[in-house]
């Protein structure tokens, strides 16, 4: 039991691409963040940003 | 449009909010016993339940998962219902959630004082508080995505994502850091040991901070930020940036808090580069948050929930730059084991969150009862003497911290340390420990002062437990409608894939630190020399467990020439690898101990366990007296050293099957050499005569648990010591 956690793996072949493959999931991660964002329509927004603000008790979703 | 009626659950809100006041007063207040205790160190003489070691898990449990965890359910409870235009998803769920959470704080509040303690920070309670903690928060989990699925709001508001992101990274971080062993009832070991424990614990440790501490209260602050300054917030562009970089990069850059130790020099150097990086979403969110009372800065001067948060904004603001500065190699060297951290800490705890919940409790308690806060003068006065009690508590550790850091690595001309004598270092900064005492007292008065207001604000209130409030309910979102929708819009629509990419954006991380660390093994460099534990070490190594020394001992001696002249030869991660737990710590209180072995004679130690003053005068470690007197039961060995085997330390049969005779011997062996001192032979026979006189029990000094512990203290760091003239003899060099 638990030896997964002993049991060492003695090579990774290829461990050179864990890095680069580090590098490039991380890099993607923000284009696509970013892609996103700039993307995001103008009245979306705002209509999202005021969810907080609108009256708690008395609803009328702007559907 | 059909408009359905409904409630809000505001009964669990309130639980939660008394809760929260009611354990934030005993968790600082043992915050302020144990700030006390550095300036009379036996102000608890004797009683082992309030010793240091002890209590100091128990402040830090008490104030991060009792007084913060209360406020995260009653802000995350209250403002989710009003988000998301529905009651929560079950009241079953939520009572379950609240009366289970207590349960557990009720459980450590017993367990940690009688020294049922795994010795992880922040992870401190035993296997079974473990697993009632997963259950409580898979509860909650539940309850908030089913909330989201009922929903009557279209879209997921940015705080929800940022509740759903602390439900799923809590979630991973407990369950992985929490595999353990259990030897019996409240006793287990970790699975992991040495150098992979420690990257384990402080990837979970510092994202504790990071999705108990930080995101929950980014989501609570754009809510509430808001909410009280009547604005939107200040760019929700910047918000969606400033949430998937922020759980995306936090969860990297664990290593940081093991730099110069023994985990491998690439996972140090990726811990230190993303924890950089963490001031640009920390400082989005921070900026984002001020900048949302543009035009409204006239309302900071007279509400007082606004001035909590300016000042708690900026706390988080202070404290994010402050972090990725201490992570720069440089830097660390000096702030790492001194109270700089203990200062870094308080201004994220007593600003960032203790100022944003006293901030949403005076916006909270005068909505949910129906009326206006008792006093607007007692909630300044709060304002005030909190603020300066921060500052007059921030200050002096940061002088303490970088005094003492810098006497630590003061060399003289010829070579040798100026300070050799570490408490020279301790003495030097009684002064500050007598300012922080000062400065955490009057943050409790404020707090004090607080629950005195809002007791008669919500006297004069009336108990609304059930809001009406009413809502349109979703339509189904037709083709037509979607049809050049974006990626994000859709998915603010989708609760469950948002939870799941949030879920894998913080897995990455993980993956990439952890699984190279765990698997490869020319990571951990072994050293043939380095052997397991005798049975009454590993004993003995339970009871400094069990004691706390790690929260004040740090077992890690850094390769830098100033403590290589002070303790010894620093540390390889071949010598953890039987460690389960490590015991590295993260605070030098007193000196670290990797290579206390062998250094002082064992009737030192008796000595030193019993009065520290009498061996080491002007000393602020407390008296371990009990230690000395107690009977040891170690029954247990054996189940343990099985526990062990089952990890993967290489006990025989045959060293399992005499644990008992070899323990024995070498019990009667250290009793032996403390016959040594005449003064202990003398003592200790009369006490031997005196209770054989008067027919009471007498518990010999081989069955004591001083001598247990003596064993440990005497082996530490010696396995690479005896090779001293030889060279190290290490496998994969």
């Amino acid at each position: 039991m638990f030896k997964f956690v002993k049991g060492y793996m003695e090579t990774i072949d290829g461990v050179a691409t864990y890095p680069m493959l580090s590098l490039l999931i991380f890099f993607l991660f923000f284009v696509v963040l970013f892609l996103w964002v700039i993307t995001a329509s103008k009245e979306h927004i705002k209509e999202v940003s005021n969810i907080p603000l609108e009256n708690d008790n008395h609803n009328q979703s702007k559907e | 449009m059909e408009v359905q009626q409904f409630y809000y659950d505001n009964k669990v809100v309130k639980n939660f909010l008394y809760a929260t006041m009611f354990w934030g007063i005993i968790g600082m207040s043992v915050g302020l016993l144990l700030a006390f205790m550095f300036l009379f160190p036996n102000v608890t003489d004797g009683i082992a339940w309030l010793s240091f070691g002890r209590l100091r898990p128990l402040h830090t449990n008490a104030v991060i998962f009792a007084f913060v965890g209360n406020a995260i359910f009653a802000g995350v409870y209250y403002s989710t219902q009003r988000l998301l235009k529905a009651r929560m998803f079950s009241d079953f769920l939520s009572k379950f959630n609240f009366w289970g959470w207590q349960l557990i704080i009720v459980a450590a509040a017993i367990t940690l004082p009688l020294g049922y303690t795994t010795s992880k920070e922040y992870a401190e309670l035993e296997w079974p508080i473990d697993i009632a903690i997963a259950l409580v928060w898979v509860a909650f989990g539940v309850n908030l995505i089913g909330t989201m699925i009922k929903r009557r709001q279209r879209h997921l508001y940015v705080a929800i994502w940022f509740y759903a992101g602390t439900f799923v990274t809590v979630a991973v971080l407990h369950i992985f850091n929490s595999l353990e062993l259990p030897v019996s009832a409240l006793k287990s070991y970790s699975v992991y040991a040495g150098v992979q424990d420690a990257l384990v614990q402080w990837w979970y440790g510092h994202n504790a901070v990071a999705f108990f501490l930080t995101t929950p209260f980014l989501g609570l602050m754009y809510y509430f930020v808001p909410k009280a300054a009547n604005r939107p917030v200040y760019s929700y562009k910047l918000s969606i940036v400033h949430f998937w970089s922020l759980i995306f990069i936090y969860i990297w850059a664990g290593p940081h808090h093991l730099l110069y130790s023994s985990l491998p020099d690439w996972a140090q150097n990726l811990g230190v580069a993303f924890s950089i990086m963490l001031i640009a979403p920390s400082w989005g969110g921070m900026i984002n948050g001020l900048l949302t009372l543009r035009g409204a800065w006239d309302k900071v001067r007279t509400d007082p929930t606004l001035k909590f948060m300016v000042v708690a904004i900026t706390g988080y603001g202070m404290a994010t730059f402050e972090g990725p500065m201490l992570s720069l190699k440089n830097v660390n060297a000096i702030a790492h084991f001194s109270d700089w951290i203990i200062a870094h800490v308080h201004v994220g705890a007593l600003a960032w969150n203790g100022f944003m919940t006293f901030g949403m409790i005076y916006w909270l308690a005068p909505k949910m009862f129906k009326t206006k806060l008792y006093s607007n003068g007692l909630a300044n006065f709060h304002f005030w003497i909190g603020t300066l009690g921060i500052i007059l508590y921030a200050l002096p550790m940061y002088v303490a911290g970088f005094l003492q850091a810098l006497m630590w690595k003061e060399f003289n001309p010829d070579g040798t340390l100026v300070y050799g004598n570490f408490l020279e270092t301790v003495t030097e900064i009684i002064p500050m420990y007598w300012m922080r005492a000062i400065g955490g007292s009057m943050y409790i008065i404020g707090a004090l002062v607080m629950v005195y207001n809002i007791v008669l604000t919500i006297k004069s209130g009336v108990k609304v437990e059930d809001e009406l409030a009413e809502a349109a309910p979703l339509t189904r979102v037709s083709k037509k409608r979607t049809a050049g929708e974006t990626f994000h819009t859709w998915l603010e629509r989708k609760p469950i894939q948002l939870t799941i990419l949030a879920t894998v954006a913080i897995l990455i991380g993980g993956i990439i630190q952890i699984i190279p660390t765990i698997m490869v093994k020319s990571n951990i460099p072994t050293i043939t020399s380095v052997k397991p534990y005798t049975p009454l070490e590993l004993e003995g190594r339970d009871l400094y467990i069990r004691e706390g020394c790690v929260g004040c001992h740090s077992q890690m001696v850094r390769p830098f020439r100033s403590e290589v002249e002070r303790y010894g030869e620093y540390a390889k991660a071949g010598e953890f690898v039987y460690d389960h737990p490590f015991l590295w710590g993260s605070k030098r209180t007193g000196p670290d101990l990797l290579r206390v072995g062998g250094k002082y004679s064992d009737n030192w130690h008796l000595n030193h366990m019993y009065d520290p003053q009498s061996t080491s005068s002007g000393s602020i470690m407390p008296a371990y007296q009990w230690l000395v007197r107690d009977k040891h039961d170690r029954s247990d060995v054996q189940a343990k050293m099985e526990a062990m085997v089952s990890l993967g330390v290489p006990y025989s049969k045959k060293d399992i099957a005499n644990a008992n005779a070899t323990m024995a011997k070498q019990a009667e062996k250290i009793e032996k050499n403390l016959y040594a001192d005449p003064d202990f032979a003398k003592n200790y026979e009369e006490d031997k005569k005196y209770a054989a006189e008067n027919g009471e029990d007498f518990v010999e000094m081989r069955d004591r648990e001083i001598v247990s512990l003596i064993a440990y203290l005497q082996r530490l760091g010696t396995d690479i010591k005896v090779k001293e003239t030889g060279e190290l003899i290490s496998e994969n060099k």
